[in-house]
């Protein structure tokens, strides 16, 4: 899946480990929710970086505590009708200040993308190789925003009274 | 009324660029229906029985002579030359051709309009009491926070892919002209011991196919924090309703298996978490809103009704459609979309254009969309009636049935739309056919009498009075008939008073409960009043005992 970062396709430097498969000798790793709660110390401890994949039920309070030693949280989108992620993206940006990667994977489609850039994602598993044109398309659409989110975008309400 | 400034008006324009150019895809085969289906539903643009409907937002029932004019020209020029108003004091047309939408959407937008969420699973249009800003009876203006809800929730990018639809209404005198218990989210504005301004808050109201009545969640919300409370109650709702099944996936559902005192303290304290932030309202913000709705240049007028008698039809007409205004002089004006024999809410290209002339001489350039399917002019002089009604007769909008029980709320049913059992403006119009005559609805009194095609409960069925639901049985159309649903501050569900009837059938039960209710009531008792004191048993007798 082509990744998208910063509007660019990118390497995805980490390797997904699924569900209670073997760790890879070394390099950065993006494990399950369950997998960090379950070998969490050990995972700290990893020479390299660690991300945390959750899925759609899953909240991100229960990875709040951890945050420092995560890098990268992946939220679920199990089909882009399900948007428990934009909320979830949204408590670990602004409640919990997660400042590492965030990214949206599963069913993330390019007339999303304008949504999940201002709940606070900054990286995305494309399905579409043409995915940072479209990109690009997306950020050209729109230049109004009603709601103060987490991203440094100036509401049209802010801006009125500038 | 609220006017676009650079900020909202780039808004719609790039929205509306954006979806003509998804159209434009669409209708070159780079993306498939598949794909273009979510595009839509969230410009407003559904797919029928037969063709598209694109379904326009009037927000909070507010419209001026200039759109209703432009409305006017869309139902004539890409239209079979009429429109319909819906229970969301929305304006739908039901023939669009796909390949006139960027059309459309650029007209609308010129005149400050648009379909944007007035369909899928988010913030649907904010509705409010038609009458706000005019009534006798305003505690409080809801326009000023409808407006302030409507920017916050557009294309709000955390609530746009919610478990289900999400509708918010707003209310602020003391009788409930807004349905907001039947709401996701009701707000009723009234003011405190020391005067101020503040909501009361219900959640989880809904028709559909298990309804609720609203709870209240909170007594007090002061005002400065509408949008952070409503932030917290959707991000409660996004992150933990049901999204396994789409009938269950209502906000209604999560409140009635959590609890609505569980529900409220979930509220509560997310809410803790962002009352003090960028969503709290300056002053300085809802005055530059609340200018928008300053009432207008009113004369100072004696309040004198003698004009008002004559015509015996013509005072007929102002004793059923007026209503009680803040200004001596003044009334508010009830024009039925309901005629006898007509599908309820409908209205012409021609009659748009009338109306919108009568808007600018009487009424300042302005009028409401009821959630009745009809219209109201709020500001009418009451020396300006006679003249104002004899323009109305000559454009078909003067049926003096306001409350009546041929005012009825009725959905398209299954002459328009895919998910009917039953047709249900036939019905309406042989309804309104039976009790036409004048004094016999006159001494029926006021009723409510909603009815829907089938138990997506469109027409509201479960809050009418009377309730009307049609119903698929081995494949023939079948009505059942609910009693005791009330719309208002009172709000209650109809119960099913037994097993259901074909077209005819239906007809005459609604008469044989008429006729039960005038043998019964006493002395000025309304037909839901009887209803309580009696229940049902005295009218399901009747109905049932009648000769088939």
């Amino acid at each position: 899946m082509p990744l998208l970062r910063d509007g660019k396709i990118t390497e995805d430097p980490y390797t997904r480990v699924v569900g209670s498969d073997e760790l890879p000798g070394e390099g950065p790793i993006l494990v399950d929710l369950s997998r960090w709660q379950a070998e969490r110390d050990a995972l700290v401890a990893w020479g390299s970086e660690v991300g945390v994949q959750l899925a759609a039920d899953e909240s991100p309070a229960a990875i709040a505590l951890d945050l420092e030693h995560i890098a990268l949280v992946a939220l679920e989108f199990p089909a882009f009708t399900d948007g428990r992620a934009y909320s979830y993206a949204r408590l670990l940006r602004e409640r919990h200040r997660f400042e590492g990667e965030l990214r949206a994977v599963g069913d993330v489609l390019i007339e999303q993308l304008h949504f999940m850039d201002r709940v606070g994602f900054d990286s995305f598993d494309m399905k579409s190789a043409e995915a940072a044109e479209e990109w690009k398309t997306a950020q050209a659409d729109m230049s109004v925003w009603y709601q103060p989110t987490g991203d440094e975008r100036a509401t049209a309400t802010r801006l009125r009274r500038s | 009324m609220y006017q676009y400034d650079e900020f909202d008006a780039d808004f719609v324009q790039e929205r509306a660029v954006q979806f003509g150019r998804q159209v434009e895809d669409r209708l070159a085969g780079k993306i498939t229906e598949e794909q273009f289906r979510p595009l839509r539903l969230m410009n407003g643009l559904y797919l029928q029985l037969h063709a598209y409907m694109l379904r326009i937002n009037v927000p909070y029932g507010c419209l001026n002579s200039t759109q209703m004019r432009k409305l006017a020209h869309i139902a004539r020029v890409f239209d079979k030359g009429y429109g319909h108003l819906t229970t969301r004091q929305n304006m739908q047309f039901n023939w669009i051709k796909l390949s006139d939408m960027p059309a459309i959407l650029l007209e609308l937008a010129s005149v400050e309009m648009h379909g944007i969420q007035s369909s899928g699973n988010c913030i649907r249009n904010i509705t409010a009491d038609e009458y706000a800003g005019s009534a006798a009876d305003e505690i409080e203006d809801p326009r000023v926070y409808c407006e302030i809800l409507r920017q916050w929730s557009s294309l709000h990018p955390e609530f746009s892919f919610l478990p289900r639809k999400f509708k918010i209404a707003v209310s602020g005198s003391d009788r409930d002209r807004a349905v907001i218990k039947a709401h996701d989210i009701g707000l009723r504005l009234h003011k405190n011991e020391a005067g101020e301004a503040g909501f009361e808050v219900f959640v989880g109201g809904g028709l559909g196919r298990t309804p609720f009545i609203g709870k209240s969640i909170r007594d007090f919300l002061p005002t400065q924090h509408v949008l952070s409370y409503c932030e917290a109650i959707l991000r409660v709702y996004n992150q933990l309703g049901r999204r396994d099944n789409k009938y269950k996936a209502r906000i209604k559902i999560l409140v009635h298996e959590m609890g609505a005192d569980v529900f409220g303290e979930k509220v509560e304290k997310e809410w803790a978490e962002i009352r003090e932030t960028a969503l709290e309202l300056a002053d300085s913000e809802t005055a530059r809103i609340r200018g928008f709705f300053a009432p207008p240049a009113h004369e100072k007028l004696d309040d004198d009704d003698s004009d008002l008698a004559g015509d015996p039809a013509f005072a007929t007409w102002v004793e059923q459609q007026t209503a009680g205004h803040k200004k001596p002089g003044y009334t508010i004006v009830n024009v039925s979309c309901s005629p006898v024999g007509k599908p309820p809410g409908d209205i012409s290209a021609a009659q748009m254009d009338g109306f919108a002339d009568l808007a600018d001489t009487y009424n300042f350039g302005e009028m409401r969309v009821t959630h009745n399917q009809n219209l109201v002019l709020t500001d009418v002089r009451k020396k300006d009636l006679l003249p104002l009604w004899q323009k109305l007769v000559t454009l078909g909008l003067a049926t003096p049935n306001h409350g009546l029980i041929s005012d009825t709320i009725c959905c398209p049913g299954l002459d328009y739309c895919a998910l009917a059992n039953a047709r249900s403006i036939p019905l309406a119009e042989k309804l309104s056919e039976r009790f036409a005559d004048q004094q016999k609805q006159k001494d029926i009194g006021e009723i409510y009498l909603n009815m829907s095609g089938c138990i997506n409960a469109c027409g509201h069925h479960h809050i009418g009075n009377i309730g009307i639901v049609g119903v698929d049985k081995k494949n023939s159309e079948l009505y059942q008939l609910m009693l005791g649903g009330s719309a208002e501050e009172d709000a209650s569900l109809g119960k099913i008073l037994g097993r259901g009837f074909d077209e005819d059938g239906i007809v005459d039960a609604v008469e044989c409960v008429i006729n039960t209710y005038i043998e019964l009531r006493e002395a000025g008792e309304k037909f839901i009043e009887t209803y309580r004191r009696v229940g049902p048993d005295p009218f399901k007798e009747k109905v049932y005992s009648a000769p088939a």
